[in-house]
């Protein structure tokens, strides 16, 4: 197979373009999707600060990697989970990435903030692991960026991360996440950062295959909660969709954003007010988070 | 040749030679779903594969539904 550039044997074949690349073409190609969607969402400002939050997997270092080579001004925010060797491997891939290019790596640690590692909370509270990680992910990474004085911050979902979540709130006709199901969420609080996903037009195979040709040193396992996840089921669905209609994938996640998404969206009018035990920003009185930790608080003493 | 799976990391043997994407179908791998690595080379689909080389088949698929990837 030739590259589609320059003829030279290609490294990656990219079906829903119906085109091959070489290592160096095609690593051109991925930064110019990076910088296109940079571009068209207003992400962020080469005079910003860009918060990186990274989990050692092939998406946020690959992310991280191409912002670092582009000039940009970031740190890594790493969050560590306790997930027994699973973050402790990937903590170090972070901090081994961080160290390599002379950037600054932000760790917090769940166990801190919530009162106990993210295995513990799922046994306290019974939710669904992905739930309650998630929520301790979304609060810290703003926190996070709240302390240390960054506007953004930015996550390594990709392509097909996006067109899973989308499907999930479908399928379920979540009216209420299909408006905030964006590449860019704006900032609606003082005290809420903008996030963004600069690696939403590129696949998962793409960032893999970034990673690998960039020889990023990525945790390859999978976290060992993920397995049964509704999110995998999702993807293996749509990878079924992808390899009978190459683009299926890209058409479903970018025909939502240009043609349905404007028709979800409303003048929200929830009110946000500032969590009476942390501070931060919540639509009651208590937050979620607050409310989470209390719990595991209660079921583990 | 020795192929390499991960998630769990496992080795097999396969005789013969091959195209990649006629392995994956053997292998019952869709091809979107992983990087198939020779001697540090990605390949793709149309590269023959055989005799003493040793792939390793590298799943691309992140997990769960966190927030950072």
């Amino acid at each position: 197979m030739k590259c589609r550039k320059c003829g030279g044997t290609a490294a990656l074949e990219l079906r829903r373009h119906n085109a091959a690349f070489c290592s160096p073409h095609f690593l051109e190609f991925f930064r110019k999707q990076v910088a296109e969607a940079v571009h068209r969402h207003h992400m962020f400002t080469r005079e910003e600060k860009i918060m990186v939050a990274v989990s050692g997997g092939k998406d946020s270092l690959a992310l991280w990697d191409v912002l670092i080579e582009d000039g940009y001004q970031t740190a890594g925010l790493y969050l560590d989970l306790g997930i027994f060797d699973y973050s402790k491997e990937s903590k170090a891939k972070c901090e081994a990435f961080a160290a390599a290019r002379g950037q600054t790596l932000h760790i917090e640690r769940v166990a801190e903030a919530v009162g106990a590692p993210i295995p513990v909370v799922q046994q306290a509270t019974r939710r669904p692991t992905c739930s309650a990680c998630g929520l301790s992910k979304r609060y810290l990474m703003n926190r996070a960026a709240l302390e240390h004085g960054y506007p953004v911050v930015a996550t390594g979902h990709n392509l097909d991360d996006e067109a899973a979540t989308l499907f999930g709130s479908v399928m379920h006709w979540q009216t209420d996440a299909l408006p905030r199901q964006s590449p860019a969420l704006a900032s609606t609080h003082p005290k809420l950062v903008r996030r963004v996903k600069p690696l939403y037009r590129l696949s998962e195979l793409e960032t893999a295959a970034f990673a690998f040709l960039r020889g990023i040193d990525y945790i390859v396992e999978e976290c060992p909660f993920a397995k049964g996840a509704t999110s995998i089921a999702h993807k293996e669905v749509l990878n079924r969709l992808e390899e009978a209609s190459p683009g299926s994938k890209h058409n479903f996640l970018f025909g939502f954003l240009e043609k349905a998404r404007p028709a979800f969206e409303k003048v929200e009018n929830v009110e946000l007010h500032e969590c009476t035990s942390c501070g931060q920003v919540t639509t009651g009185a208590i937050c979620a988070f607050c409310k989470l930790a209390d719990l595991v608080k209660r079921r583990t003493s | 040749m020795k192929i390499i799976l991960r998630n769990p990391r496992r080795e097999i043997a396969v005789d013969g030679k091959r195209r990649v994407k006629d392995l994956l179908v053997e292998l019952e791998i869709l091809p979107s779903t992983v990087l198939v690595i020779r001697d540090n080379e990605l390949l793709t689909g149309d590269a023959t594969v055989g005799g003493d080389d040793v792939l390793e088949v590298r799943p691309v698929m992140s997990g769960g539904r966190g927030d950072t990837r």
